[in-house]
């Protein structure tokens, strides 16, 4: 009988070293392998016997795209631990920050990492070349994203401003006018990257997901809320070791997640999306049906455009925030430190991020678990990849791998996070 | 007759991918730095693969791997330059705290089958393993000194960035000296600039994400801070940070280890 493999040995365009092997027997698929080599860094262990107030800074360190989120889930499960609840304005510019991290790694993943796919080409620095005024567009949207990071955080990468109870120093409402202008520039940018990745052919195909997400009474979710899926699932941040495990796979370095009683799930801005879509700002809500989006959407491929109207919302959000602020006086709350367990879960861009801590009465921290979305997802991303190529076999070689590589990019992987993640090998027997 | 464009390579070992980001952060200047090079190898930019020999190499990550053990000679043989950047790759970074402990142990507390993991006890730099011809330091490195570094190789001149003190750049741009004025302990008389002196600027103690500077005393900081009322434990701690394996920084955390 005829065998196939398809092979990616080094997946280009996602976050961190993955490998894709899919194995087909005849006319059907055997195997499919996401494989992640990154190699483990072992934060989990080293966070033992460090003080409390040093994790947001060392938990940024697992990503270089998103260490809000890392930031955020620390904070939050840290004062969670500690009694604290931090409302008011430290609370919104905390939103503020996290809108930025949203703009600053959607516009990097839709302009640079999956348009690219869409239009046929093998990057966006190629795609620049007849397209150079979207490319162009992606970089400043990007770059104004980053500009909230920059100012809030003190820079774009590992920003040196968030700490447990807030931040060291909060700006002053007159920092923001510059940004206010950028933001409404890039509210109008988000709009038209909508209408422009509405254009895209998207390959038809959905699956029955269950999708997990936070979900918050009063707004869309940042940092907030119950965790919640469309087949049931409503608990508190405190009750997810409960209904969610991670498994240890010889072809992974990251850990895999599933739920106890349901298997894989999916989270990241389709979920959020699907189970939150009512708490969406009008405009985004408006941007979303004008690209033909119902309130629910399940094909991973569409991504593209949810990750836009979430880049409307965002800059919505940033502007609503920004016109509302009244600097907060001091720019922290004092955090005391006691013997206890805390939980955060924060919506990362490519989804739920949940971290534990036990800490001792001089704020030691004794254990720990953290959870990055892309090991949440790496379940899924192989159950699409199984049906995606039986329906496809048919389709040359290269056609075929180009294609898995870009169902693996619908997700945003973020390997470097999940490794505690990706190569591409399609191989047939 | 037109150049040849320089073929530039992008590499990665072990780190968290925010260094090599800050080549896609130069959102205004990522187009002309396209121009004038030609992207050979990027795999978090591009599908395309160019074959080496390449005229410079940026190396993100540290060695934690015997596959990257090796696979570092690969490139240092493809590479006319090979340019070392961020704390993972110059100084093995946060994940080189593993080589103060047995790292038998970080893998049982992380991963449920140890036997699928295949890890070096130590974390180390890139300089420990092949020869490299410039360090860009920071955690993460600073963009506008990572366009400086390809401009200073792609024009055969060495790359300006400053091997002083934190300090020196809080009184450039007229900060208050957060440990004088406020009493709170800073790491910025041992740490290299690059940052552009951000932390004192909000209100906070340097964490010494640039690594140690060039002739450090760092006993004598470490006194100043004791003075401070900093405990043994944490002077410890504040050494071992995203540059504990640098040789300074390394020693002066083990002596107030004990």
């Amino acid at each position: 009988m005829k065998s196939r493999t398809i092979k990616v040995d080094y997946l280009a365009r996602v976050e961190g070293e993955g490998a894709l092997l899919v194995k087909i027997k005849g006319d059907q698929v055997t195997d499919v392998k996401l494989k992640i080599f990154e190699p483990p860094r072992f934060f989990e262990a080293f966070l033992r016997g460090r003080k409390f107030h040093e994790a947001p800074d060392i938990t940024a360190r697992i990503c270089g795209i998103c260490p809000i989120a890392y930031q955020m889930s620390a904070c939050h499960a840290l004062e969670d631990a500690c009694g604290i609840k931090i409302t008011g304005p430290i609370r919104d510019l905390r939103r503020l920050i996290y809108c930025g991290e949203w703009i600053e790694s959607h516009a990097l993943h839709v302009y640079l990492l999956h348009a690219p796919d869409f239009l046929g080409y093998e990057d966006a620095i190629r795609m620049a070349k007849d397209h150079p005024d979207e490319v162009k567009r992606g970089l400043r949207l990007k770059k104004a994203g980053n500009e909230i990071v920059r100012l809030l955080g003190g820079r774009e990468i590992h920003p040196i401003n968030v700490r447990v109870g807030g931040f060291y120093k909060a700006p002053v409402k007159r920092d923001f006018s510059a940004l206010a202008e950028d933001l409404k520039w890039a509210r109008d940018a988000a709009l038209a990257t909508v209408r422009w990745v509405a254009t895209f052919a998207f390959p038809d195909f959905d699956r029955d997901y269950e999708f997990v997400a936070l979900r918050h009474p009063d707004e869309y979710p940042f940092n907030e809320g119950r965790l919640v899926s469309n087949k049931g699932l409503d608990i508190a941040v405190r009750e997810y070791d409960q209904y969610f495990v991670e498994d240890h796979v010889a072809h992974s370095n990251a850990l895999q997640s599933r739920l106890t009683e349901r298997n894989s799930y999916f989270v990241g801005p389709l979920a959020r999306y699907n189970l939150n879509f009512d708490k969406l700002s009008p405009m985004a809500q408006e941007a979303a049906r004008s690209a033909g989006l119902g309130p629910v959407c399940r094909n991973p491929f569409q991504s593209i455009i949810v990750r836009s109207v979430e880049m409307v919302y965002a800059c919505d959000e940033a502007l609503r925030i920004i016109e509302h602020y009244e600097m907060p006086d001091p720019p922290a709350v004092n955090v005391e430190p006691r013997v206890s367990t805390g939980y955060g879960c924060t919506e990362a861009p490519r989804g739920i991020c949940y971290h534990r801590y036990r800490i001792d009465d001089r704020g030691i921290i004794v254990d720990c678990k953290i959870v990055p979305p892309t090991s949440q997802n790496q379940k899924t991303i192989e159950s699409d990849l199984r049906q995606f190529v039986q329906t496809r076999l048919a389709l040359p070689k290269d056609k075929l791998q180009w294609q898995c590589e870009q169902a693996v990019r619908n997700y945003d992987p973020c390997i470097s996070c999940a490794t505690h993640f990706l190569k591409l090998h399609i191989e047939s027997q | 007759m037109a150049l040849r464009k320089p073929k530039l390579a992008v590499w990665k070992f072990s780190s968290c991918d925010g260094c090599q980001l800050s080549l896609l952060d130069c959102e205004d200047e990522l187009l002309a730095v396209a121009g004038a090079v030609e992207i050979a190898n990027f795999p978090e930019a591009s599908r395309a693969v160019v074959k080496g020999p390449y005229d410079l190499s940026l190396v993100e990550g540290s060695i934690t791997t015997p596959h990257d053990a090796e696979r570092i000679h690969g490139i240092r043989r493809a590479s006319k330059f090979l340019v070392t950047i961020g704390a993972c790759a110059t100084a093995g970074g946060i994940q080189a705290l593993r080589n103060f402990k047995d790292v038998k142990e970080f893998i049982s507390i992380v991963y449920a089958r140890p036997d699928y993991i295949e890890t070096l006890k130590k974390s180390t730099p890139i300089t420990d393993h092949v020869f490299v011809d410039f360090e860009l330091r920071g955690c993460p490195i600073n963009k506008y000194q990572l366009v400086e570094v390809l401009s200073a190789f792609l024009n055969g001149r060495k790359p300006n960035t400053p091997p002083h003190s934190v300090c020196v750049e809080c009184k450039l741009r007229g900060t208050v000296c957060v440990m004088v004025a406020q009493g709170t302990p800073c790491l910025g008389p041992v740490t290299q600039v690059g940052c552009g002196a951000l932390c004192p600027a909000y209100a906070r103690g340097c964490y010494g994400c640039f690594g140690p500077k060039e002739t450090t005393n760092t006993a004598s900081l470490s006194a100043w801070w004791s003075g401070l009322g900093v405990s043994e434990r944490d002077l410890m701690r504040a050494f071992r940070g995203f540059n504990a394996y640098a040789e300074p920084f390394r020693r002066e955390s083990e002596a107030h280890e004990k």
